[in-house]
């Protein structure tokens, strides 16, 4: 969907080379994040796409088509691009500003409309903020409205320059949550810069790791990246906690649970005590009739009780879902008394169990 | 000064519209001039020292002197009226525009230029309207310092509420001289004030107020 052939960009009055003979290629509906040191060409390399900043030698193929020979106006109108300071303009209404690229490509008036009001509902914003100026929004919305406003004619491709770098973690978090939830469904080509590797491995599909002067020093899968650093930049660059990231990376439903202790409300204490023994733990996990997660029991409160149910089981503290990722799992493993992750559906069906055995096998392999 | 006003009611509406006259053609003429001067001076940087150069210098010369320098060219006629005054508005319209322009942040233009407007949308539909309110600030000063430079022109004939401060003088009438002099300042006032609400009316965006901090 682009790529890059060769291409350097050399500033007036520099002595090096900003980007320096780069060739990537970038996959029709993937996310590639570029990061790296500030300095390194990232948000160069991107400007170059959109013609910003015009390269000074190479080919930049977007689409089957050479950038350079196309009106760098046209050109912009079919590549979304929002920056960090998103820019809205002051002037113009929340609508306004949305309708921007669709009003300058002749749309018609209730086409605009119809796209501003969908768009509000994908991105979860107030139909009142509409006739609203960007002044009287928060920092987040503003951020989302950027993003709203660069999807607006539905470009095929967008650039991203730390888009979420203005709002405070918490909030970017969620629009990052956000922002990838929309990207599944509507599989964009986007080009994604950032300094903050763990943005990176949140939101790429591959990341590219560059050094100074643009210089690849991998391509590839976040998952990829973590496990097999291709350089000392790289493994530096990503910093500590490596192992930690990748769990992130990874969803409970991507491993095999394991099946763990487990007693029903009408078994005996015999019984219970029993299945703890056959699984050398002191405790065991309490399910109803129907599956659902009661708590968890230990012998010395079954010491008086004829059968499980007539003790209260003492409930998790915390459970993970299918959807939690290894690092949710792990956190839940060191924060409870059972030193287990339980494993639950969304209506809380219990599911089984994770240990730090299995999860730090997932680490080695 | 209730019986001057009554009988020369006539003369004073017949002075007030001429001085207003004088005043919007002179902002207007300068405004033309002084607006492809300042959005070149804008795109091309090394033009505004010289531009800024040569109207700062118009701008210093006494008007009484400027006005001896042209009466031999244009004589006592409105055009030598015209040009004493316009030659006074260049270099606050310009600096103001040139500034207004200046101000407008650079994200919103780097936004706007990545979404496809072309320099000519990007002028009229960003630069301009956001650079607006120092430019209406530019113009209601210009427009003021006019209104008050009028009353000079009266010297070589065309010098509207001047003409009683001038005629005043002549006379030795104070009254006449002072009712004059209130009434271009009651007209820059007036003018001052007008220019405050167009200001507001013409940029709501710059008005409003950071509601809640909601996400």
């Amino acid at each position: 969907m682009i790529s890059f052939d060769r291409v350097s960009k050399r500033f007036s009055g520099t002595r090096d080379a900003a980007v320096d003979d780069l060739t990537f290629e970038i996959e029709r509906g993937e996310t590639v994040v570029l990061v790296g040191p500030s300095g390194c060409g990232k948000t160069t390399t991107m400007k170059m796409i959109n013609r910003l900043i015009e390269p000074s030698a190479g080919r930049i193929i977007v689409n089957g088509t050479d950038v350079l020979e196309q009106d760098p106006v046209r050109l912009r109108r079919n590549i979304g691009y929002v920056i960090q300071s998103i820019g809205l303009m002051p002037h113009r209404t929340i609508a306004e500003n949305i309708a921007t690229v669709p009003k300058l490509i002749g749309w018609d008036e209730p086409k605009i409309n119809r796209r501003v009001h969908e768009l509000v509902e994908v991105f979860e914003l107030d139909t009142n903020m509409l006739s609203r100026y960007p002044s009287e929004l928060s920092g987040g919305q503003r951020q989302r409205v950027g993003v709203a406003r660069a999807l607006a004619a539905d470009p095929p491709v967008m650039l991203m320059d730390e888009p979420f770098g203005a709002v405070d973690p918490i909030v970017r978090e969620r629009l990052q949550d956000q922002f990838r939830d929309i990207q599944a469904r509507l599989r964009k080509t986007i080009v994604f810069v950032t300094h903050d590797i763990d943005e990176a491995i949140k939101m790429a599909d591959r990341i590219v790791i560059l050094n100074l002067g643009a210089a690849i020093e991998q391509y590839d899968s976040p998952a990829e990246i973590l496990r097999n650093p291709a350089s000392d930049f790289v493994s530096r660059f990503v910093g500590a906690e490596r192992g930690l990231k990748r769990l992130a990376l990874v969803k409970v439903s991507d491993i095999d649970v394991e099946d763990g202790p487990v007693v029903r409300l009408s078994d005996t204490r015999e019984t219970a005590l029993r299945v703890m023994e056959d699984s050398a733990t002191p405790w065991a996990t309490v399910i109803d009739a129907d599956g659902r997660l009661e708590g968890w029991v230990d012998a010395a409160m079954l010491a008086n009780a004829p059968n499980v149910g007539s003790v209260s089981a003492r409930k998790y503290s915390a459970y993970v879902t299918a959807e939690s990722s290894l690092r949710n799992a792990l956190d839940a493993i060191v924060t409870s008394r059972t030193q287990v992750a339980v494993v639950a559906d969304d209506s809380n069906h219990y599911r089984g169990i994770l240990s730090l055995e299995r999860i730090s096998k997932e680490i080695i392999t | 000064m209730g019986e001057l006003l009554t009988r020369e009611r006539e003369e004073i509406f017949v002075k007030f519209l001429e001085h207003m006259n004088l005043t919007a053609i002179a902002v207007g003429i300068g405004l033309l001039i002084a607006f492809p001067l300042a959005v070149y001076a804008y795109r091309h940087k090394r033009f505004y020292g010289p531009l800024t150069g040569v109207s700062g210098l118009l701008y210093t010369i006494p008007s009484l002197a400027l006005f001896a320098f042209l009466t031999p060219y244009t004589g006592l006629s409105m055009v030598t009226a015209e040009i004493g005054l316009i030659s006074y508005t260049l270099l606050i319209l310009i600096r103001n525009i040139v500034s207004g322009l200046d101000g407008v942040p650079e994200d919103v233009r780097e936004s706007a230029r990545g979404m496809g407007l072309s320099p000519r949308q990007l002028l009229w539909q960003v630069e301009l309207p956001l650079a607006l309110p120092v430019i209406f600030a530019g113009v209601r000063l210009a427009t003021v310092t006019v209104i008050g430079l009028v009353t000079v022109t009266s010297l070589i004939t065309y010098g509207g509420l001047g003409a009683f401060i001038l005629e005043g003088i002549q006379k030795l009438d104070t009254s006449l001289a002072v009712l004059g002099g209130v009434l271009s300042l009651v007209l820059a006032v007036l003018v001052d004030a007008a220019f405050r609400r167009a200001e507001r009316i013409a940029t709501p965006w710059a008005q409003s107020r950071p509601v809640s901090e909601m996400t």
